[in-house]
């Protein structure tokens, strides 16, 4: 598959590094005890410490250090077990430090791999550089009040971790694969919700171009993007920008660039002679964050089945096939689900419907699992239905559909509704007699060897008794009874 | 009875443990002392109804205590200098852009003074957030010396106390206050004890929280006392010093009984002598003091050891890199934004623009410029990380030493207290008065000075004892050898008053 672009001057090749920025789950701040609950009243989760006070210190959030750890195994990264914050200097309203407490040099995590799975069943490996804490800043707000600005703190000292990828993604569907992989994996370790639409995830784009084979284009970072659909726009856009300019002749200036959801494109951030220097330095009012090994290891021991290696075990254990396997790990709460679902059942058969009918309602209604008005012991429920002969394959999907909208058991709803399959031989056979009496032509095309009559058999069968007959048992009478 | 102002911590808990005197009838002796004392503009903020209210309820806590246990200072008034926060009270650490700052919370510090017992006076002038030696650059002005020069026709300009915490040591050695906290981030409170005959002690780094002190240079920041003799400073360290879960740099060490360790007794203690400190141009009457207290601790029994810190000279220098990048840094957030002086401008960054230029005055930009400039990219590794490498080199010289001997002994300043304005022009001369103490803040370590004895002019000087870190009880014993030993009771004539 090639995700080359095709150009005047030739084919160009899209460079694609991401910086994921995941809130962690914690009950309070990197380096304060305030809350970091979503969506709180403005300013009401904030410390003397998150305001800059004169003479207030940061103190380290353990639980912050033990998410970054469970973060970094679970990206199959290296953990360095001494780190060192340091001090990333800017003004800014919402900054109330006038500086960001980041890793710069020496970050808790280095080096790590994971393997991303694309459309078309192939799957890629790609690196991640390094994992870091930071603290995220306040939120200005600028549409409240004609001439002023309005500054919330509540997300000032808010734990980050900023995974920074290799520049390994060649098209903007790797990255959203990557994005996903990387979600679903903080997800699967309970380290960030990975909720965009919070602002509990987000992603710094960094696109250059050039001709396959060539150095590494100049880049630019495109800053804050909140959903996977609008990072893959703005790689697009960024994409052909680039390409334009540099057919043009023109050279690509390494900066900070907006993307506009509205117009789909992006902007300078910034002009050169606004370019931050940081002035990095390590944070004097902390010490080197040092752990031991032993703490690494109490951590890795309760690390959960990840998705690659559930995905291994859903194909040679459950005999799922790859895509189905895939599927079904590619959430956590989906395979939390699914895994319910196929306890003490026939696993193929749970991932037939919790994959079909089941996702194809969900995404009808545009919902995610976790908001299912279903419960899979639920799901579960209505396959046992299917496996004792109590109704049909046809009917239970009518079945889901009711449960779906009503929130019912299937017994209930197939008790109400009268569903329950017809095994009563003796009822079918009449219902048969019937039939066959009524059609001697088609009985008449059956004995001349029409195979096919029979599903129109079946069909009125079915039709007479509701679709509530055991479709077995009407196939085995009708053949019996139109036997020569 | 000595009059109450005359008095140190020690003697004073005597007379309140029994009941000779009320924390109320020695507060109100202070509060007065002080008012009369305003020419000296030691003080930025007095609080006699405050100080009056908070000795009262020591009075009422020692009755209700009913000669049971009371605080390590119950009943003792002191100054705070204007660098702790102190809740609900003006705290400006001597700068305009705190213009108005009342902090909603109180420093562990003078959180564990009032523990103590103790008794808030005021908030004393210092150094625009501690950046100085000479007390001139403080937004609220000058603090005059309560020691002038001696003798006829001489120069009669009034001195400068030292700095930063130069209104602590003036309040102490003016006698209207019984002690006060101070801070010293290369020689703040050594410096001015030295220019006012006051014992000032910078105790080993992480020793006193900072939590809520406004920081200067975080690395470098240490809390200390300003007293009128070792006893009360072992005393009043005491009640500062602990570890602080608040303050990550603080250390989590039990506080030794400082006290107990002034036994009076240095006999085979091996006392370093550096060379390195003697410096060309040093005043005669420097090294005559030096020369005087190596005597007195020979005589006490010690042994002295010569010995060479052999990056002392680039000490200095390395301050000056890493105090003001560490400084440009912290003092960022005095933006306008959330508290203290706002300057209005066109957009943001002319507001801060225009506050930051009429909230800090001259040596404060100077220090944020120099700060941000060794911090910027291209000069980051030949200034900061090199002063860094220095830093490393010069604790290293000290722990080599401590491995022969048990503490230091140098001169704590270079010169007497020097006239207003004659060095405020000179930023390098100005700076060269930490020439002696700054290296222990580099290295984390303790120090002390000591008034050891007059100069020529008859103004004060101190000797300075360094010890290993966490080692101030060594400290403190030395200190006490010498001080007895030295004798010191000279006292300024109380010119403030007869001019008020």
């Amino acid at each position: 598959m090639s995700n080359l672009v095709e150009g005047a001057t030739g084919r160009w090749e899209v460079v694609i590094g991401l910086e994921v920025h995941a809130q962690v789950i914690s009950q309070s701040k990197l380096f304060s005890g305030a809350a970091t609950a979503f969506g709180a009243a403005a300013n009401s989760q904030v410390s003397l410490v998150d305001a800059g006070m004169p003479g207030m210190l940061p103190v380290i959030n353990e639980v912050a250090v033990e998410q970054a750890v469970r973060s970094g195994l679970g990206l199959n990264a290296k953990i360095n077990t001494y780190s060192v914050f340091d001090r990333k200097n800017y003004f800014y309203a919402d900054l109330p430090q006038g500086y960001q407490i980041s890793q710069y040099l020496q970050p808790i995590v280095g080096e790590g791999v994971i393997t991303v799975d694309l459309e078309d069943g192939s799957s890629r490996d790609i690196g991640v550089e390094r994992l870091h804490l930071e603290q995220d800043a306040g939120k200005s707000i600028h549409d409240r009040h004609p001439t002023k600005t309005h500054v919330d703190l509540n997300r000032s000292g808010v734990a980050l971790m900023e995974i920074v990828s290799k520049p390994d993604m060649r098209s903007a569907e790797e990255a959203g694969a990557y994005v996903r992989k990387v979600r679903a994996i903080l997800r699967y370790l309970g380290t960030c919700d990975g909720n965009m639409e919070e602002g509990s995830m987000r992603a710094d784009v960094n696109v250059s171009v050039r001709h396959p084979g060539d150095e590494l284009g100049t880049r630019a970072e495109i800053k804050n993007v909140n959903s996977i659909r609008f990072m893959q726009q703005a790689i697009h856009y960024e994409t052909s920008r680039q390409i334009d300019i540099l057919e043009d002749g023109g050279s690509i200036d390494q900066e900070t660039r907006l993307f506009d959801s509205q117009t789909g494109t992006t902007r300078p951030m910034r002009s050169k002679e606004e370019a931050h220097d940081y002035r990095y330095f390590p944070d004097p009012d902390l010490l080197p964050l040092e752990f031991s090994d032993e703490f690494v290891d109490g951590i890795r021991a309760t690390l959960p089945e990840l998705p690659d290696a559930k995905k291994k075990r859903y194909m040679a254990e459950l005999g799922l096939s790859e895509h189905d396997a895939q599927v079904l790990v590619s959430e956590r709460d989906i395979a939390v689900f699914f895994e319910e679902v196929a306890t003490g059942r026939e696993a193929k058969v749970a991932a037939n419907w919790v994959q079909g009918d089941f996702f194809a309602l969900l995404g009808k209604a545009e919902l995610e699992v976790a908001d299912s008005p279903i419960s899979a012991a639920q799901l579960g429920g209505l396959i046992d239905l299917i496996t004792d002969g109590t109704i049909s394959g046809k009917i239970a999907k009518d079945v889901l559909e009711t449960m779906f909208e009503s929130g019912q058991d299937a017994s209930v709803i197939v008790e109400e509704k009268g569903l329950k399959q017809v095994s009563d031989t003796g009822a079918i056979e009449g219902e048969i007699d019937k039939v066959i009496a009524a059609n001697a032509d088609k009985v008449a095309e059956f004995r001349g060897g029409k195979d096919k009559v029979l599903g129109w058999f079946v069909g009125q069968i079915m039709q007479a008794t509701k679709g509530k007959a055991n479709p077995q048992m009407v196939n085995q009478l009708l053949r019996e009874k139109l036997k020569p | 009875m000595a009059e109450l102002t005359e008095i140190g911590i020690a003697e004073a808990r005597d007379l309140l443990s029994k009941g000779e005197v009320s924390s109320v009838e020695l507060t109100t002796a202070h509060s007065v002392a002080m008012a009369e004392a305003q020419s000296l503009n030691a003080m930025i903020t007095e609080t006699p109804a405050q100080a009056k209210a908070m000795a009262a309820a020591s009075d009422a806590r020692r009755a209700q205590a009913d000669g049971g246990e009371v605080g390590a200072l119950e009943g003792i008034p002191l100054a705070i200098k204007d660098l702790f926060c102190t809740n609900d009270v003006l705290t400006t650490a001597g700068s305009h852009i705190l213009d108005g700052f009342k902090p909603p919370y109180e420093s562990t510090v003078t959180d564990k003074l009032w523990k103590a017992g103790a008794v808030m006076l005021g908030k004393t002038n210092m150094d625009e957030f501690a950046m100085g030696s000479s007390n001139e650059t403080s937004y609220y002005g000058p603090v005059h010396n309560p020691w002038r020069r001696q003798g006829d026709g001489g120069d009669n300009r009034n001195l400068v106390p030292g700095g930063s915490s130069g209104g602590s040591a003036t309040a102490v050695a003016g006698r209207f206050a019984m002690a006060a906290t101070a801070t010293d981030t290369g020689g703040s409170i050594r410096q001015p004890a030295s220019f006012t005959g006051t014992v000032g002690c910078k105790p080993t780094y992480g020793r006193c929280s900072r939590w809520g002190v406004v920081a200067f240079a975080s690395s470098l920041d240490q809390a200390g006392p300003i007293t009128r003799s070792v006893r009360d400073n072992a005393i009043m360290l005491g009640a500062m010093a602990g570890y602080d879960p608040k303050d990550s740099t603080s250390a989590n060490k039990a506080v030794p009984d400082f006290e107990a360790a002034l036994t009076g007794d240095v006999r085979g203690l091996k006392i370093g002598v550096p060379k390195e400190f003697v410096l060309d141009g040093m005043p005669v009457e420097i090294e005559a003091l030096w020369q005087q207290g190596i005597g007195w601790l020979k005589d006490a029994g010690a042994e002295i050891v010569d010995i060479s810190l052999p990056h002392t000279k680039y000490a200095l220098p390395a301050y000056y890199i890493i105090a003001p990048a560490e400084a440009s840094s912290n003092l960022a957030r005095y933006d306008g934004v959330r508290f203290g002086l706002r300057v209005d401008g066109s957009d943001l960054t002319e507001m801060y623009e225009n506050t930051r230029a009429a909230g800090f005055g001259a040596e404060v930009r100077r220090r944020v410029l120099i700060g941000t400039y060794v911090l910027s990219a291209g000069y980051y590794d030949a200034y900061y990380l090199k002063a860094q490498k220095v830093r490393r080199l010069i604790t290293q010289d000290f722990r080599d030493v401590y491995e022969q001997v048990d503490a230091i002994l140098t001169p704590s300043a270079p010169s007497a207290a020097f006239a207003i304005g004659e060095k405020s022009d000179d930023p390098i001369s100005m700076y060269l008065n930490d020439v002696f103490t700054v290296t222990a803040n580099l290295a984390g370590l303790p120090g002390i000075s000591i008034p050891a004895g007059l100069s020529d002019e008859g103004l004060p000087l101190g000797l300075q004892v360094l010890a290993p870190a966490f080692d101030e009880e060594t400290m403190y014993r030395i200190a006490g050898v010498l001080e007895e030993a030295a004798a010191f009771t000279a006292q300024p004539e109380k010119w403030w008053r007869s001019a008020s």
